[in-house]
């Protein structure tokens, strides 16, 4: 498939921290785990629009910095019993390169703003 | 396979432990329920405003049959289990349905004691235990007139509470000769019958009940000494037993109750028990929160996690009569090594005793207002020195003045829609419905679901209130030894000492030697780890970035709307021409939106993108100016006035001694912010005495504060000592703020952190112990060395520190 786009190497992203990446005018939020997993979050928290890319990153979860609403990297959902949802890119890492996959999630974006 | 696990008894200890258990392990166990009632799991500490029409029985469920079905956990309700099989291990209820088991766990709660006198089974004679009893006596009353209410403690005075609410006439017959003699001592109680007796509930004290009289229903009761009444509804409320007679029929070890180890387990290894049916340390308990803590402990070894030990519980008595306040826990007699402080106010009906022992509060009742009983309860529970404001502590913690919910420090005549936490906008019948409509039971619940009182904390006294008030006295509080967070059940200070006395120096090897539960903890502990490795071994210990909070980790802090501000350091408030010319030039040259004074004599930079922060900081570097440390868990600002080189009345330098103290101290890591002021006169311009440490000028040298704070609870400091010469200033602050860093913990400020460990420990350490208060000293400066690194400087230029963090991956998406 063809839209997949690389955006960096593992390496780029410190372990149990997260980068950001400008991509479609957007913000994206790359996370990477204590045992090298990437995810990639929408860097905007459900709550109040936190920059999740700057939240402590635990097991495979995030705490927004602003008002610690703690949300799973997997699938963006907020633990019970906070509610609200942030949006999930698809990821795959091949030789330590992450590629993402924009297209399509990008239109959900703009049909739920 | 999965093993086996079946509950007998389908009540709120028994559901607790399984919710507990499928929190840390959903899927370990199949699990059976057994209830001999026909219902789910409900609310039993909410039948009396039941009984007294005030809440329906579908507002007191906790767990309907759709929990049990989403749970995977097959539920027979009103099927009461006859017997266990412990050879086969299964077990039997007495329509035949069997279930077998690996684990078994007994819950089957208690029974109420019925008398054994003449007519005790008459129609018309009911205890006050469960739904169906609700019902039946409803049913009663609906009809009669005349009821009889046998037992004036807790549960027997709700009852006939609760039935003087139905329309009936009730008298209550009491063995002893005061009420509630159990939670009460004779003051209270004595005003406690007065206030009912106001409310026309007749008392016969001092009587025992010899007989009920009837054919097939009741109609009267005879008293030891021949007194008759009509009464055409008795209410046994004699008290309760443990029920153990299903596991006395299996050989399982009981005395009053069926006797549990620490780890909930009984004398047979698979079979665990919980709740009122359980003897505990020679304990039998009837209140919530013991319960819950026990299912907490047993679901941690259900989980096979193995670590948690119940210890016992400490409790306290509210009664749930509306309009009527009591509260009592602990020790409330006193004996010959106690002391006791004692209002009354017999207008307002009002009476308050605390007792004391060794200026820690060892007990204490209270009858008419008992907004403080939380209050009392938690420095009960912490055993807190209340050496530094005995003089207040009947009035109560209103009299200390929080802000953030309007002054208001009684949830009961609060109205609904009166805003209770300030920071969050949580009303209090918001609070209230998540408490009745969700089923929750402690202030962490109430904290999850509504966030009230989850940020600065200090509506935490009104959101307990409330729930008390909502469930009666019979909610859960956490434990005296408050686990650092959810990853642990270790404490602060338990995680310290480990840290200490192992010599760990990194936090994989702390959460290791802990045997955390998570794999690499939460927002929560990481960064109290990351101090108490940093401070325990400075020089040593690598700073951890990533369990620093952004603000720490970035230098700035985070704004609403993701942008940071910038804040250089202003010596003392001090500042000269060229360094505004630095700060205007950098806010013109980055555009900054806004540019404010702030509240510590220094100038903030609002709105900066992150990725500009290197940048303003090398300006602002270059022109002298080191970060200000606006963002951190460390020194703050040392606010001064001008003192005596410009002031009439200042009698030292203040602004030296500040500039000094600042230069001494900054950069180093606390367990939380700390602020400083100089003032050069007792006029005391630069408020030093609600700050964390204040130095006040006077004639012959200076005072020496500490203990301050004019956040969310003003809080005055308290005098540590006077001390002549600049020195003497230097050496006790350093003490000071080593002793603050090596014993409180992390988020503790040093106000409540001093009324934890009390003032004496600290004038120990500090006055007393001169040679100590010279080693905390050379210890804090010797650390100073390892930490007063400007981070900003560490963090600009080419060979930056970190410089991931502050710029993003730029990625060119192409649309083919």
């Amino acid at each position: 498939m063809s839209d997949w786009i690389e955006i960096s190497s593992v390496d780029e992203i410190p372990p149990l921290g997260a980068r950001v990446v400008h991509a479609e005018e957007m913000e994206i939020a790359l996370f990477r785990t204590a045992n090298d997993e990437i995810y990639a979050v929408r860097d905007r928290c459900p709550h109040k629009e936190g920059p999740l890319s700057q939240g402590i990153v635990h097991g495979k979860r995030v705490t927004c910095p602003l008002h610690n609403l703690v949300l799973e990297l997997s699938d963006g959902k907020a633990v019970p019993p906070d509610e609200g949802c942030a949006l999930v890119y698809p990821i795959k890492v091949e030789e330590s390169r992450v590629w993402i996959k924009l297209q399509g999630v990008a239109s959900k974006i703009k049909g739920s703003k | 396979m999965k093993e086996k696990l079946v509950l007998v008894g389908n009540g709120m200890a028994g559901v607790r432990t399984l919710e507990e258990l499928l929190k840390i392990e959903p899927d370990l166990y199949d699990i059976t329920v057994f209830g001999s009632e026909p219902h789910g799991n409900y609310n039993r500490i909410l039948l009396s405003p039941v009984l007294a029409g005030e809440k329906e029985i579908g507002d007191i469920m906790l767990n309907d049959e759709n929990w049990y079905q989403e749970n995977n956990i097959k539920l027979h309700t009103g099927k009461e289990v006859v017997e266990i099989d412990r050879r086969n291990r299964k077990v039997i209820a007495e329509d035949g349905t069997t279930a077998s088991y690996n684990r078994l766990l007994l819950a089957t709660g208690s029974n109420s004691v019925l008398i054994p006198i003449p007519g005790n089974d008459l129609k018309g004679v009911v205890t006050f235990r469960n739904i169906h009893d609700v019902t039946t006596i409803l049913e009663i009353a609906n009809k009669k007139k005349q009821a009889l209410v046998i037992g004036g403690g807790l549960l027997g005075l709700e009852a006939a509470y609760a039935l003087k609410q139905q329309g009936m006439f009730v008298t209550v017959v009491h063995l002893m000769d005061s009420l509630m003699e159990r939670q009460l001592d004779p003051e209270a109680s004595s005003m406690l019958r007065e206030t009912l007796e106001n409310r026309g509930i007749q008392f016969l004290m001092e009587t025992a009940t010899e007989a009920l009289l009837g054919e097939d229903e009741v109609w009267g009761a005879r008293f030891k000494g021949g007194l008759e009444i009509a009464a055409d509804l008795v209410v046994m409320a004699v008290g309760i037993r443990p029920n153990i007679a299903l596991a006395q029929k299996a050989r399982i070890h009981c005395d009053r109750g069926i006797v549990v180890n620490d780890t909930m387990q009984t004398y047979d290894g698979r079979i665990y028990a919980v709740g009122e049916c359980v003897q505990h340390r020679d304990q039998v308990y009837g209140l919530v929160a013991p319960l819950f803590e026990q299912a907490k402990v047993c679901a941690n070894h259900l989980a096979q996690l193995g670590f948690a030990q119940y210890r016992g519980s400490l409790t306290f008595s509210k009664l749930k009569v509306t309009g009527v306040d009591l509260f009592s826990t602990g020790d409330f007699m006193g004996d010959d090594t106690t002391e006791s402080i004692v209002m009354k106010d017999v207008d307002r009906g009002i009476y308050k005793k605390i007792v004391l022992k060794n200026n820690r509060i060892h007990g204490a009742v209270m009858f008419g207002d008992t907004v403080d009983g939380s209050w009392y309860y938690q420095m009960l529970r912490d055993q807190t020195d209340i050496s530094g404001f005995r003089g207040q502590l009947l009035y109560g913690q209103s009299h200390l003045g929080d802000s953030g919910h309007g002054g208001a420090n009684t949830a009961a005549d609060m109205a609904d829609d009166v805003e209770v936490c300030g920071c969050n906008g949580v009303c209090k019948k918001d609070i209230v419905n998540a408490i009745t409509s969700k089923g929750l039971f402690t202030l962490d619940d109430v904290r999850d679901h509504t966030k009230a009182s989850s940020s600065c904390g200090s509506c935490t006294g009104l959101v307990e209130q409330i729930l008390s008030f909502t469930l009666g006295g019979d909610y859960s509080e956490a434990p005296t030894a408050k686990p650092l967070c959810k990853c642990t059940d270790y404490t602060h200070e338990e995680i310290r000492q480990t840290i200490q006395r192992q010599k760990l120096t990194g936090i994989r090897s702390v959460m290791d030697y802990l045997e955390y539960r998570s794999p690499d903890g939460c927002h929560i502990c990481r960064p109290a780890i990351n101090y108490y490795l940093m401070s325990s071994w400075p020089g040593e210990v690598v700073d951890d970035p990533r369990s620093r909070y952004i603000n720490e980790r970035a230098h700035a802090n985070i704004q609403k709307d993701g942008t940071f501000s910038v804040i250089p350091r202003i010596w003392g408030g001090l500042v000269t021409p060229a360094e505004l010319r630095a700060i205007a030039d950098a806010a013109d040259k980055f555009n900054v939106s806004t540019v404010k004074i702030t509240g510590g004599q220094r100038i903030g930079l609002y709105g900066l993108k992150k990725n500009e922060l290197p940048a303003v900081w090398s300006d602002l570097n270059q022109s002298g100016m080191p970060s200000g440390y606006a963002y951190g868990k460390s020194l703050r600002t040392v606010k001064t006035c001008v003192g005596e080189e410009w002031c009439r009345f200042g009698t030292q330098d203040s602004t030296s001694m500040g500039v000094r103290l600042e230069k001494l101290t900054w950069g180093s890591w606390m367990p939380h912010k700390f602020k400083m002021a100089v003032s050069g006169c007792p006029r005391n311009c630069a408020e030093a005495t609600i700050k964390d440490f204040g130095v006040v000028a006077v004639e012959s040298g200076w005072e020496l504060h500490i203990g301050g704070n004019g956040g969310v609870r003003v809080r005055p400091t308290e005098l540590l000592c006077k001390v002549k010469t600049d020195q003497e200033v230097v050496e006790h602050c350093c003490a000071f703020i080593q002793l603050y860093r090596e014993d409180a913990y992390y988020l503790e400020r040093t106000a409540p952190w001093i009324e934890r460990v009390g003032m004496v420990k600290i004038r120990q350490q500090l006055i007393e112990d001169g040679g100590n208060r010279k080693a905390l000293s050379d210890r804090f400066l010797s650390s100073q060395k390892f930490a007063q690194k400007d981070p900003w400087a560490e963090r600009t230029g080419d060979a930056g520190f970190e410089t991931h963090e502050f710029f993003p991956l730029e990625v060119k998406v192409s649309h083919e």
